[in-house]
């Protein structure tokens, strides 16, 4: 035992200390250079979910009921690592509507509802009331343990204002102001605040680890020596088991873990560290180990240290004190003393934590929306309130932490502390369909939050905190054991005659299934309103839309003179006119007085109002200084109508740009290709032109032209005139067949007998040219859907060819005709020199002739592109074979239709 | 004093008839078929103008060009570009490598045979 100076001077030290850290985290964070900034940092204050029920009620439970205190960890641990995508989107969510509790998210989202908001502070502070008054009945204990010799009764009976009970809990609400209450933030952060929740976090882990140490290997030899002692003994043997002797309580157990799961999402001093006081969204990943992490490491001992001290101590010690009193019994005071700061710690921070939560809700979403229905608030216009609202949350911080006192004055006694705080989370669970439904389904109503929050609250008072009131000696029992009026199925802890789950599975059950129940069906029965579905949109889309650039479900008529004095008078006039400013610089506006009073101004003044106010009050607030038109919902399927539509413009814009890009890009070279064509066209044409021209002029300015120069000249000129034309007519016909205008008359065509008279056709040529042709058909073929003149004009282009280049008198021309299942190929065989490997694809394109230019027959050099193209327009090919040893094999193939072949010429007679 | 003409084309009627134009007009007339052959003329024989078609295989008229005034010695020839490309860019680009001047196709024999006095007289 130590003296109490020496405990209380300890105490007092720590938590100066502890201020100091706030303290530097809030320099810091003015400063611009935050302490906050990391994910360890977040993942630590997440820890002030270890409260004095870590210290002292796990070991308690574990020296009752063995592994049952392990599933109010489980619940937590798995719902990080599982669903830290939920706190993701809840975190989004906050961040884009400036919402600061979670009174505040849930009447948002319903509308920004001012009922649901009073109805949910409500509900928080009755349930908060009993686990405050657990954490000040731990310190107590610990104090006493500290203080009082071994043996003595660990509470007396004084009188309050004599109880140092009541000092702590005046201390505490000193702290909290002095931590949370100094002045009012906007956006609700309080970096200092967590900065110290950080800390304690971190000494509560290592005092809890010390002791634990030392009950393992100080008093025993080690974990393997400690479980062997204890199963000897036969009661603590049973504490190992998971049965605890009965067999397992599935439902037991899966209801616990749910309820702590639940309680991670709802409680508000983790809404408060997870949500409000995030930072950085990213921070989340390394919080979903870290966290799980630490609650596996701070409860790694609650076993072995309750075994340890039964051992030590024998059964019936009151085995929540057993982490002061192992060392203290051992004489080690000094590590008494650590661990009894580690308990302060863990429930100072707690405390602190809840008390500023639950002071933002009354403060936002219980006090300011009643005054704000008296007339005469309302009217103060151009008053400061920053001062009024602050005096507001201070005076709730206070009133909580009495309340607290006075449940730990009456009802403290009865039950373990273990037990009212469970009572205290199945209470915020009630949060949980409202919450979660609100976040995925955009069918939940205000109407249905409001009836499944009323009948969940409903039955778990009558359930769960009368039973406990009864049995704490207020009331009488006969109404637990009996039933209301002698109705047996209405047992508060045994509703409809369900008899085997335990008090707090049964509650549980039946709360949340009047919940979850009322809540979908009474949604279900009236469609939501303009304003809930505006909400749900952009609650349940927030991965999808960004609120401040989204659509703003808001018509009317506003003045900038009379938003900026109304962001001022909450926030003071300096922070309204930069947020005003800021507002300005992201729209594209000059100034602030240039911004034009639309939707988003209006939207954005409320975003901000809520931070400080709440969001249902901030929407009175502004509707008191706007003209609004209210919003039906077809208003507000309009307004998401244009949002996306525009959305989809912007969309259809960028891809008919991007087309119009191509599009440009390939006429450009359309048009180089073109001006290259023509310029290749009128030089093909002006050359013979000028021969022409030239020997025309040349006759007629020489009188005395001899005949025969004259006659030759004249030929000439016929000849060249031939030419002119020819190529006139081929320019003409490529450009016809190339723009797609070229007529085709198909027909079902006999190739037999098309290169019978094409090979005719040239006898007279081949007979100058001495040379022979020989052709190779099969005996029966299909007939051709074709245009016969145009294959026509590809035989006899491919057989002139043949016939220019053969050497004179010895030319010999193979024409070859192949068919198979696809279709047919036709082969051109000459004698002649052959292409040369530089010249066997430039032969295709346009005015381009083979040999050389000495010797170049006479030619256009359009004569294979047309051929070419003509054959490309029956699906088929041409091409020059390089496999020929010598001479030039030119081949194109046709294929038959897909539909089939068509008749057998060999049928036809 | 007899001037020689070189005539480089390689269309053959079009040759024929520079060629009667040139021997009536009375110059001698020496004749290439394409590029090279016109520049190994041009070295052999020193004509004093050059009747230069440019769309020849092998080396252009505008190669030829470039080749005559990159050569000392063959730099004071006189080049007249004939061509049936009449784009802007390609006078220019003929101007640029440095002909003396520029005619289109089909041209006037009379504007030829003036052309061809007027440069031999500035010389």
């Amino acid at each position: 035992m130590l003296g109490a100076p020496w405990v209380v001077g300890v105490a007092f030290a720590y938590l100066l200390l502890l201020f100091a850290v706030a303290s530097f985290g809030d320099r810091r964070a003015r400063q611009g250079r935050s302490v906050i900034g990391t994910p360890w940092i977040y993942a630590l204050s997440m820890a002030v979910y270890c409260s004095a029920w870590t210290y002292f009620g796990s070991v308690g439970r574990a020296a009752s009921g063995g592994v049952w205190f392990l599933p109010i960890y489980l619940g937590p641990m798995l719902a990080m690592i599982l669903a830290w995508m939920l706190l993701r989107k809840m975190i989004r969510i906050a961040r884009e509507h400036r919402i600061t509790s979670i009174a505040d998210f849930i009447a948002s989202r319903y509308g920004k509802s001012q009922a649901l908001a009073g109805l949910v502070t409500l509900i928080t502070v009755v349930g908060i009331v009993p686990y405050i008054a657990l954490q000040l009945k731990g310190i107590a204990v610990a104090y006493a343990l500290m203080t009082n010799a071994p043996g003595a009764p660990v509470t007396d009976a004084t009188p309050w204002w004599a109880d140092s009970t009541f000092y702590v809990a005046l201390a505490l609400a000193g702290f909290t102001i002095v931590f949370g209450a100094r002045h009012l933030d906007s956006a609700e952060r309080h970096e200092g605040m967590v900065a110290a929740i950080a800390f304690e976090s971190m000494v509560k882990l290592l005092a809890f680890l010390a002791v634990g140490a030392f009950a393992v290997w100080g008093l025993f030899d080690g974990l393997g020596d400690l479980f062997a002692r204890a199963r000897a003994v036969p009661e603590l043997a049973r504490l190992l088991t998971l049965g605890q002797g009965t067999g397992f309580a599935y439902e037991q157990w899966f209801a616990l873990t749910m309820l702590s799961g639940l309680s991670v999402l709802c409680l508000p001093r983790q809404f408060q560290v997870m949500v409000v006081e995030n930072v950085d969204e990213r921070h989340l990943k390394r919080a979903a180990w870290v966290f799980p992490l630490y609650l596996l490491l701070i409860n790694l001992f609650v076993l072995p240290i309750a075994l340890a001290g039964l051992l030590h101590f024998g059964a019936g010690a009151n085995a929540e004190g057993f982490v002061l009193t192992l060392p203290l019994a051992a004489g080690r005071e000094g590590l008494a003393l650590l661990a009894f700061v580690g308990g302060l710690s863990a429930a100072t921070g707690m405390v602190i934590v809840e008390a500023i939560a639950v002071s933002t809700m009354v403060c936002n979403d219980l006090v300011m929306p009643l005054l704000l229905r008296t007339r005469r608030f309302r009217a103060a216009a151009g008053r400061d309130h920053t001062a009024f609202l602050l005096g507001i949350r201070r005076a709730a911080i206070v009133c909580i932490l009495l309340l607290g006192y006075l449940y730990f004055r009456l009802a403290g006694e009865a039950y373990a502390l273990v037990g009212i705080g469970l009572i205290s989370f199945a209470a915020v669970a009630q949060f949980a369909p409202a919450m979660l439904g609100g976040m995925y389904w955009k069918g939940g109503t205000r109407e249905g939050a409001l009836a499944g929050l009323l009948a969940g609250f409903a039955i778990w008072i009558y359930t769960l905190m009368l039973p406990s009131i009864a049995k704490s000696g207020w009331w009488s029992t006969g109404f637990v054991e009996h039933g209301p009026f002698g109705i047996a199925l209405l047992k508060p802890e045994a509703l409809l005659g369900m008899a085997r789950l335990d008090y707090l599975t049964h509650s549980l059950f039946w709360s949340l299934l009047a919940n979850i129940g009322l809540y979908v069906a009474v949604s279900l029965w009236r469609a939501p309103s303009a304003g809930e579905t505006s909400q749900a949109l952009l609650f349940v889309d927030v991965f999808h839309r960004n609120a401040a650039a989204g659509p703003a479900f808001w018509r009317g008529r506003a003045r900038v003179a009379d938003l900026l004095p109304l962001l001022g008078r909450f926030l003071g006039t300096a922070r309204a006119e930069a947020l005003f400013d800021e507002h300005a610089r992201q729209r594209g506006v000059p100034h602030r007085d240039a911004l034009q009073p639309d939707a988003r101004l209006v939207r954005f003044v409320e975003r901000q109002l809520a931070g400080a106010i709440g969001s249902a009050s901030a929407r009175v607030m502004v509707a008191s200084v706007v003209e609004e038109e209210p919003l039906d919902l077809d208003d507000v399927m309009r307004i998401l109508d244009e949002a996306s539509q525009i959305r989809a413009y912007s969309h259809r814009l960028e891809q008919v740009t991007e087309e119009l890009k191509r599009a440009n890009e390939q006429l450009k070279s359309l048009d180089r290709l073109k001006d290259d064509f023509m310029s290749s066209v009128t030089h093909e044409l002006r050359t013979p032109l000028t021969s022409i021209r030239a020997l025309a002029e040349l006759m007629r300015d020489d009188e005395q032209m001899p005949a025969a120069q004259r006659q030759e000249f004249l030929d000439i000129v016929v000849a060249e005139t031939e030419r002119l034309s020819r190529l006139v007519n081929q320019v003409l016909d490529m450009a016809k067949i190339e723009s797609g205008h070229a007529e085709w008359h198909n027909t079902d065509v006999d190739l037999r007998k098309l290169l019978t008279q094409a090979v005719q056709t040239t006898t007279e040529m081949m007979r100058e040219r001495g040379a022979t042709v020989d052709l190779h058909m099969p005996e029966t073929l299909p007939l051709l859907r074709a245009d016969a003149d145009r294959l026509i004009q590809v035989l006899l282009n491919l057989l002139s060819n043949a016939a220019k280049f053969v050497p004179r008198g010895s030319g010999h021309i193979d024409v070859r005709l192949e068919s198979d299942s696809t279709g047919v190929t036709i082969a051109v065989q000459d004698n002649g020199p052959g292409v040369p490997a530089g010249q066997r694809e430039l032969i295709f394109e346009r005015f381009r002739q083979g040999g050389d230019a000495l010797n170049r027959p006479q030619g256009t050099g359009l004569g294979l592109p047309i051929s070419r193209q003509i054959v490309e327009h029956f699906g088929g090919s041409m091409w020059l074979r390089d496999d020929t040893a010598q001479g030039a094999c030119f081949c194109f193939s046709l294929p038959w239709p897909a539909s089939g072949a068509g008749t057998n010429s060999g049928d036809k007679t | 004093m007899t001037h020689r003409i070189l005539i480089a084309d390689d269309e053959p009627n079009i040759v024929v008839s520079l060629e009667y134009l040139m021997k009536r007009a009375g110059y001698e007339v020496l004749i290439a078929r394409d590029g090279q052959e016109a520049i190994d003329t041009i070295r052999r024989e020193r004509p004093q103008l050059v009747l230069l078609d440019v769309m020849m295989p092998g080396k252009t008229g505008f190669d030829v060009c470039q080749e005559l005034r990159a050569d000392e010695a063959l730099n004071g020839t006189l080049v007249l570009m004939l061509t049936a490309k009449g784009r802007a860019t390609d006078i220019e680009k003929g101007l640029g490598v440095g002909a003396d001047a520029y005619m289109t196709k089909p041209f006037s024999t009379k504007d030829l045979l003036a052309k061809v006095a007027e440069m031999l007289a500035a010389r």
